[in-house]
């Protein structure tokens, strides 16, 4: 069966990736100047109990290789070694913040999808003044920075209109989708601009075809063309952007989340990379990069379904 | 055809700064006022940007200070003009690394083919999956806070986008007939990838790299927001907007609509210009 063969054979690709990524985030810690053990002690008192303690826990002493794999095997065991600023296990840190980002990117992923669809179809079907409204706003959101947004946003909607707190992430649901928006607003903006340009543009080409011609002389509804002739025939270049999307979105809560104090993954890297406690920026970089290519890989099998004709394991258009 | 026909029908880079669009032409001249601010700005910004003159903080534009003071009481137009300085100086050493970089690494790619092309296949697809800001991170988190580390994380992050248009471009240029004539005709692989299919692809690259300018200013000025790009003294608007944050907290907004407007509007004039010139290019093509 060749798709059974080509998700086989994708998934062992994306095992050899990740398995290269994590090889990098391991052996960047002997990038750095000095021997390992002052490194991650850095900063902190370096008394020789502390450096062999630190040399016991990460067996320091082994050679490169077997500290390597021993390393992998605790991670592939969900176990990602100890936080040296705050004395617990990386993965109760993880584990605490993790709920907090997945929401505040599901948040913004549900507003980049209907905000960039919908304007990019806008934008495609209606033309003229609407659709050059559209082309220049979303040119601007495309060159707005999600820490610019943050703190613009911060700025007029919380410290001005005190319509939305200026920070924190709340407690219970509703609260916490409360404290929330602001930065998933933040968050998707640039987003919603790129993806309305793809859509646009996608929609563009596929209603130059003759097959919406043909649709349209048959006396076929325009909604209808628009929905199943236009719009479904841009859906597979829109997926493509998929991992592209979610792997934004994952590395700019470091930015938003600092700027709104929203206590998730991204600002722990950027805490824990200020207080240089490199367990914890492995572990945070190790779940970025792994989620990014599950995402990717989820696309790749999904094209073939919803464009069919794109055979397995090429993809149309690149975006 | 005449000789002159054929020279200018070549590809080259005089064939796209001719356009007429004044949304284009607003960028390209906004962009060219900014370098020129950037280089003269030690000369004409009216205090020095670290002065500090904390009976004046958050104090609103005045004809001392025409865009106000910060909330540690330094000018705002003198920071913003030397700021430009590091903002832009940064992108443009990512740009010319991963532009330099990627077009070599490409161009062997595309032109030898073979065991080359698919370790360099395996090499980019291992970087695109870390986004730039991340493995700058990681760089930072080891090496500590500082221009040059991320800079050049940043330049191996956009290497890869780099290498993949020139490699496809070569790709295609090497079918074509001309390459064939200079073969026959005795040039070595190497000199006709250098003097001549380089000349033909480089509008399109370099259309790409300004485009990339804009990605590489946001992600610096990010960092810099984060306090993990230039050292905490240097003027730069990434650091402006962090410092700005806590103007606004206390209702005096400008210090931080300032530096993200030059932010927003830099990158905007880079996207537009790229595009225009990658349309441009298309276009000819066609």
């Amino acid at each position: 069966m060749r798709f059974a063969r080509f998700a086989a054979r994708r998934l062992a690709e994306m095992a050899a990736t990740l398995l290269a990524a994590s090889f990098v985030i391991f052996g960047a810690m002997y990038l750095a100047p000095g021997d390992p053990a002052s490194f991650l002690l850095s900063g902190r008192s370096a008394t020789p109990d502390a450096i062999k303690a630190i040399n016991e826990q990460y067996h320091l002493n082994d050679p490169f290789a077997v500290q390597y794999l021993r390393w992998l095997g605790q991670v592939l065991q969900g176990d990602f070694g100890r936080s040296i600023e705050y004395r617990t296990s990386v993965s109760n840190l993880l584990a605490a913040r993790l709920p907090t980002t997945l929401l505040l990117v599901a948040m913004a992923l549900v507003l980049v999808m209907a905000a960039g669809l919908a304007l990019g179809w806008i934008g495609a079907v209606r033309g003229g003044a609407t659709d050059s409204t559209i082309l220049v706003t979303t040119t601007v959101a495309v060159g707005t920075p999600s820490f610019v947004a943050a703190v613009l946003l911060q700025g007029l909607f919380a410290v001005k209109l005190h319509w939305f707190p200026s920070g924190g992430t709340g407690t219970g649901l509703l609260d916490t989708l409360w404290h929330l928006t602001l930065p998933a607003v933040a968050l998707a903006l640039y987003l919603i601009g790129m993806l309305a340009r793809v859509t646009r543009s996608a929609m563009l080409e596929a209603l130059g075809h003759e097959h919406v011609t043909v649709a349209r002389s048959r006396g076929v509804p325009e909604r209808s063309v628009i929905l199943r002739h236009v719009f479904r025939n841009s859906l597979g270049t829109v997926l493509t952007m998929g991992g592209l999307i979610v792997s934004t979105l994952l590395i700019c809560t470091v930015l938003v989340e600092s700027a709104f104090s929203v206590d998730g993954i991204g600002q722990l890297l950027d805490l824990s990379t200020t207080t240089k406690d490199f367990p914890v920026v492995q572990a945070v970089s190790l779940i970025i990069v792994g989620l990014f290519m599950t995402v990717n890989l989820a696309v790749d099998l999904l094209h073939p379904l919803v464009d069919p004709r794109v055979t397995l394991g090429e993809r149309r258009s690149a975006a | 055809m005449t000789t002159a026909t054929l020279i200018r029908r070549r590809p080259g880079l005089a064939g796209i700064r001719t356009d007429r669009s004044w949304l284009f032409r607003i960028c390209l001249g906004f962009v060219a006022l900014l370098v020129l601010l950037a280089i003269v700005a030690p000369w004409i910004a009216p205090h020095d940007p670290n002065a500090v003159d904390l009976g004046s903080a958050l104090a609103g534009p005045s004809g001392a200070h025409p865009a106000g003071v910060d909330a540690s009481g330094r000018d705002t137009l003198s920071r913003l003009l030397v700021g430009a300085r590091t903002s832009l100086l940064g992108p443009l050493g990512v740009v010319v690394f991963s532009t330099v970089a990627g077009v070599a690494v490409g161009l062997a790619a595309g032109w030898r083919g073979g065991w080359l092309d698919s370790l360099l296949s395996r090499g980019t697809e291992l970087v695109f999956a870390f986004p730039g800001m991340l493995l700058a991170i990681l760089i930072v988190s080891v090496y500590g806070p500082g221009l040059t580390a991320p800079v050049l994380a940043l330049g191996v992050a956009y290497l890869p986008y780099v290498s993949r248009l020139t490699r496809s471009l070569v790709l295609a240029e090497r079918e074509r007939p001309y390459v064939e004539a200079y073969r026959v005709q005795g040039h070595s692989g190497l000199q006709i990838s250098l003097r001549h299919v380089l000349p033909n692809i480089a509008p399109v690259v370099l259309a790409q790299s300004t485009i990339n300018f804009g990605y590489a200013l946001i992600d610096l000025a990010g960092l810099s927001f984060l306090g993990l790009g230039v050292p905490p003294l240097t003027p730069d608007w990434g650091r402006m907007v962090f410092d700005g944050e806590s103007a606004i907290q206390s209702g005096y907004p400008l210090s931080a609509i300032l530096p993200c407007l030059a932010i927003v509007m830099t990158v905007v004039a880079f996207n537009v210009v790229g595009e225009r010139w990658a349309d441009q290019v298309a276009r000819r093509d066609r």
